[in-house]
C-alpha cells in the first residue's frame, strides 16, 4: 500500500530525513520508534503534505500513485489520515460542521454522493458509540477548550468517521494518562481491518502494549536503522535508544 | 498645489445649482454650507481623519448633479428584498425617492416614514433644528456638500412608547445612467421615549456605474428608546460612497448596530455616537471586506458623556487582492462620565501580500472609575489551522473561507434577525477570493 524509498527531506534548510525506506502492506500495523530528533514527526508531516517540508530525494508511492505530488486535501481524499501530535484549536468553526465538510469534500473528490445532514448524523452516532465519546464535544468549536485527552480522542473519532486506508498516528500516546491511552487504543483496535494500514509514530513502547504492531521500525538520525517484530519494541524498552544512532541502516548489508 | 476650486470634482460640485426650497432657513443653510465648501475645497489630505484615504483619484473626476431620469430608471423590485426584512420600505434611486418601489401603506401606529422632499413640502419646521447646522470643520467637506445639495432622504419618527416589530427597510439604489452622477441624501431619524425600532439600511446597485453618493444621517434616541440598526453596504464596484452617521443616545437609550461593508470602490463611513444620557448603551459590530482594489475606511468615534454609559465595539476587517481597509476606533470618556464601560476589539486579516489594513484604536479617558479595554491586530490566516482542515480533505479555498467566516463570526453572532444573519454570512463568504 505504502512504499517509501530513499526519502530525504529538509526543514528550514536542515536535512532531517536522510534516506528513509519503508514498505507497509494493507492490514498491517507498523510502529516507528525512535529518540527525540530522529525525524519521526517530520515523516508524518511529509506524508500528509505539510508546507515547509522539502523533499530533496526519494519517492513515496501510495497505492501505485506518487503521494508527494498530491495536495494535502487530495491525499486525504485518497485515504491518507494524519492524527496530529498537537491538534489545532479552531475557534468559530463548529466541530460537527467541520466533520461534515471534511467527509463530504472527500466524498465529492472521490466522485461519491455527499451525505445530507440526516445521513451524516446517523453515521456520527454509530461512530460515537464505537469511540465512547460524548456528543457534547461535537457541539463545540474544533478542539477549542478540549483537554489533551479529548483532543487525541477527537483525532481518533475523526479517523473512525473518515475511514482512511492509511492512518498515520503521530505521537498519539503523548500526554495521555493510562485511561485515556486505553480509550485511544481501543478506538484504534476497533478500526483495524484487512484493508487498512497503520503507521504509529511513538517515542514510548507503552502504546504498543495496547495496539500490538505487526512490524516495528527504529528510526534514528533520519533513517530506519532496525526493523523487527513486536519484540524489538520490548528490547528498546529494556535498553533504551542509546547506541541506536550508530547502527547501520536496516538492510544495508543485504 | 493647485487651487482647490480647480479640481474637477470641486468644480463639478460647485457648478451644480443649489436646490431652491422657498424655505428661508433651509436655503440660507444651503448657501452657507456651500460657501464654506467653496472656501475650503477638498483640503482633506491635510486632515488627520482623512490621512489614510487619498482622494486624488476622485478629485480628478467630475460628476453630473443628480439624475433627472431617476424616476424612470428600471429597477427590479425583487432585487431590493432582504431575507428577514418584511416591514415598511423607503426606496431611493440615484438619490431620488421612488414611490413606486416603496412600501408605505399600512404603516404601524406611531411610525412616520416619508421622504425628506415630502416632509419639507408639507411640514418643514420640525426639521429646522437638525437641518440648520453649518459644518465648519476641515474634515467635513463632504458633509458641507451634502448639506448644500441634498434634496431628499429619509425622515423617520417613532412616537413615544411605540414598538415596531417588523424591520423598516431603507434602500439606496445606484442605477446606471448616461454618465457618472453625484447625489446626496440627508436622513433624519428620531425615536421617542421608550420607543423600539429595528432598521435595515441597504445600499446596492442595479447595475455597474461609478457614481459619487454622500449620505448624512442623524439618529436620535430619546430616553429609554431602543434601536437595532443593520447596514448592508453593497454599492457598485465602481461607486464612491461617503457616509456620515451621527447617533445621540439619551438616558438609558440602547442602540445596537451591525454593519457589513462589502461593495464600492471608495467607501468612507464616519460613524459618530454620543452617549449623552446616564446609562445609555451602545453596541457596534462591523465587518469590512475589501477586495480587488477597493478602499474601505471606517471612522468610529464614540463619546461617553454621562454617568454609567456603556459601549462595546467589535470590528473585523478582511482585505484581499490589492484592497485597502482603514479602521479608526476612537473612544472618549469625557469628564464626568464616571462609571462608564468602553471596549473596542478590532481584528484584521490580510489574505494577500498586497492587501493593507490600517488599524488605529484610540482611547481617551477623563473620568473616574472607568472600565476600558481596547485593542487592534492585523494578521494572516493561521497556517496550522489551514493545514489541519486540508489534511481532513477540505480544499484550500474552502478551508480559507471556513476560517475567514469563523474570524468574522464574532461580528454577526449576536445579530438577532436570524434570516438576515444567515444572508450576511453567505454574502461574506461570497466576497472571498476564489
Amino acid at each position: 500500500m505504502l512504499k517509501i524509498e530513499n526519502l530525504h527531506a529538509r526543514v528550514e534548510g536542515k536535512e532531517i530525513l536522510k534516506g528513509l525506506s519503508l514498505a507497509v502492506n494493507a492490514g498491517e500495523v507498523h510502529a516507528i520508534m525512535g529518540p527525540n530528533g530522529a525525524g519521526k514527526s517530520t515523516l508524518g508531516n511529509v506524508l500528509s503534505g505539510r508546507d515547509g517540508y522539502e523533499v530533496t530525494a526519494g519517492t513515496v508511492t501510495y497505492n501505485g500513485i506518487d503521494l508527494l505530488a498530491l495536495a494535502p486535501e487530495q491525499r486525504a481524499a485518497a485515504g491518507v489520515f494524519l492524527a496530529f501530535q498537537y491538534p489545532v484549536e479552531i475557534p468559530g468553526v463548529n466541530n460537527t460542521y467541520f466533520l461534515r465538510a471534511a467527509l463530504n469534500a472527500q466524498r465529492k473528490a472521490r466522485g461519491e454522493k455527499e451525505l445530507d445532514s440526516m445521513q451524516f448524523l446517523k453515521l456520527v452516532r454509530e461512530k460515537l458509540k464505537v469511540m465512547q465519546i460524548s456528543d457534547e464535544l461535537l457541539h463545540r468549536a474544533v478542539n477549542e477548550g478540549f483537554s489533551g485527552g479529548e483532543k487525541k480522542r477527537n483525532e481518533i473519532f475523526q479517523m473512525a468517521l473518515l475511514e482512511p486506508q492509511l492512518a498515520i498516528l503521530d505521537e498519539t500516546d503523548s500526554g495521555l494518562d493510562i485511561d485515556a491511552l486505553k480509550h485511544v487504543a481501543d478506538g484504534v483496535n476497533a478500526l483495524r481491518s484487512p484493508d487498512r494500514a497503520f503507521l504509529m509514530i511513538t517515542h514510548y513502547q507503552r502504546l504498543l502494549d495496547y495496539v500490538v504492531p505487526d512490524v516495528v521500525h527504529v528510526l534514528a538520525n533520519g533513517r530506519i536503522v532496525e526493523t523487527g517484530d513486536k519484540s524489538l519494541a520490548l528490547q528498546l524498552e529494556a535498553h533504551g535508544y542509546a547506541g541506536i544512532a550508530e547502527r547501520q541502516p536496516a538492510g544495508a548489508s543485504a | 498645489m493647485s487651487e482647490p476650486a480647480t479640481l474637477p470634482l470641486v468644480a463639478s460640485l460647485v457648478d451644480a445649482p443649489l436646490p431652491a426650497s422657498g424655505i428661508a432657513w433651509l436655503d440660507a443653510m444651503r448657501r452657507d454650507n456651500r460657501e464654506v465648501f467653496v472656501a475650503g475645497g477638498l483640503a482633506l489630505a491635510r486632515v488627520e481623519a482623512w490621512k489614510y484615504t487619498a482622494l486624488r483619484g476622485l478629485a480628478r473626476r467630475s460628476f453630473a448633479d443628480g439624475d433627472e431620469a431617476a424616476l424612470t430608471r428600471a429597477v427590479d423590485p425583487t432585487t431590493l428584498a432582504l431575507p428577514g426584512v418584511e416591514g415598511a420600505r423607503l426606496v431611493f434611486v440615484n438619490g431620488v425617492f421612488r414611490a413606486d418601489l416603496s412600501v408605505l401603506d399600512a404603516l404601524p401606529s406611531g411610525l412616520t416614514l416619508q421622504p425628506l422632499s415630502q416632509a419639507l413640502h408639507t411640514d418643514p419646521d420640525p426639521l429646522r433644528f437638525v437641518l440648520s447646522r453649518r459644518h465648519y470643520e476641515a474634515d467635513e467637506a463632504f458633509t458641507q456638500i451634502n448639506a448644500a445639495h441634498a434634496r431628499d432622504g429619509v425622515v423617520l419618527r417613532l412616537a413615544d412608547h411605540a414598538k415596531i416589530a417588523a424591520p423598516v427597510h431603507l434602500v439606496f439604489v445606484g442605477a446606471p445612467a448616461e454618465g457618472d452622477l453625484a447625489w446626496h441624501l440627508r436622513n433624519v431619524i428620531e425615536l421617542g421615549e421608550g420607543a423600539a425600532l429595528s432598521l435595515v439600511e441597504h445600499h446596492l446597485a442595479s447595475g455597474e456605474q461609478a457614481h459619487l453618493a454622500t449620505v448624512v444621517g442623524d439618529i436620535e434616541l430619546r430616553e429609554g428608546a431602543r434601536l437595532h440598526h443593520a447596514v448592508v453596504q453593497q454599492a457598485a464596484a465602481g461607486a464612491s460612497l461617503i457616509r456620515r452617521t451621527s447617533l445621540r443616545l439619551q438616558t438609558r437609550a440602547h442602540a445596537t448596530l451591525h454593519l457589513a461593508e462589502l461593495g464600492g470602490a471608495l467607501v468612507r463611513h464616519d460613524l459618530r455616537a454620543e452617549l449623552i444620557g446616564d446609562g445609555a448603551q451602545l453596541e457596534t459590530r462591523g465587518v469590512f471586506m475589501p477586495h480587488g482594489r477597493q478602499h474601505v475606511d471606517t471612522q468610529l468615534a464614540i463619546r461617553h458623556q454621562a454617568l454609567n454609559t456603556a459601549s462595546s465595539s467589535v470590528w473585523r476587517g478582511v482585505a484581499s487582492d490589492r484592497a485597502r481597509g482603514v479602521f479608526r476606533g476612537a473612544i472618549v470618556v469625557a469628564p464626568g462620565a464616571d462609571g462608564s464601560d468602553a471596549s473596542l476589539n478590532n481584528k484584521n486579516l490580510l489574505l494577500s501580500g498586497s492587501a493593507e489594513i490600517d488599524a488605529k484604536p484610540e482611547l481617551e479617558i477623563y473620568a473616574d472609575e472607568v472600565k476600558a479595554a481596547h485593542g487592534a491586530t492585523v494578521g494572516q490566516l493561521d497556517e496550522r489551522s489551514l493545514f489541519y482542515l486540508r489534511s481532513r480533505g477540505i480544499p484550500l479555498a474552502e478551508a480559507r473561507a471556513l476560517l475567514t467566516a469563523a474570524f468574522c463570526r464574532a461580528v454577526l453572532d449576536d445579530l438577532p434577525n436570524e434570516a438576515l444573519r444567515e444572508h450576511l454570512s453567505a454574502l461574506l463568504i461570497a466576497q472571498l477570493p476564489a
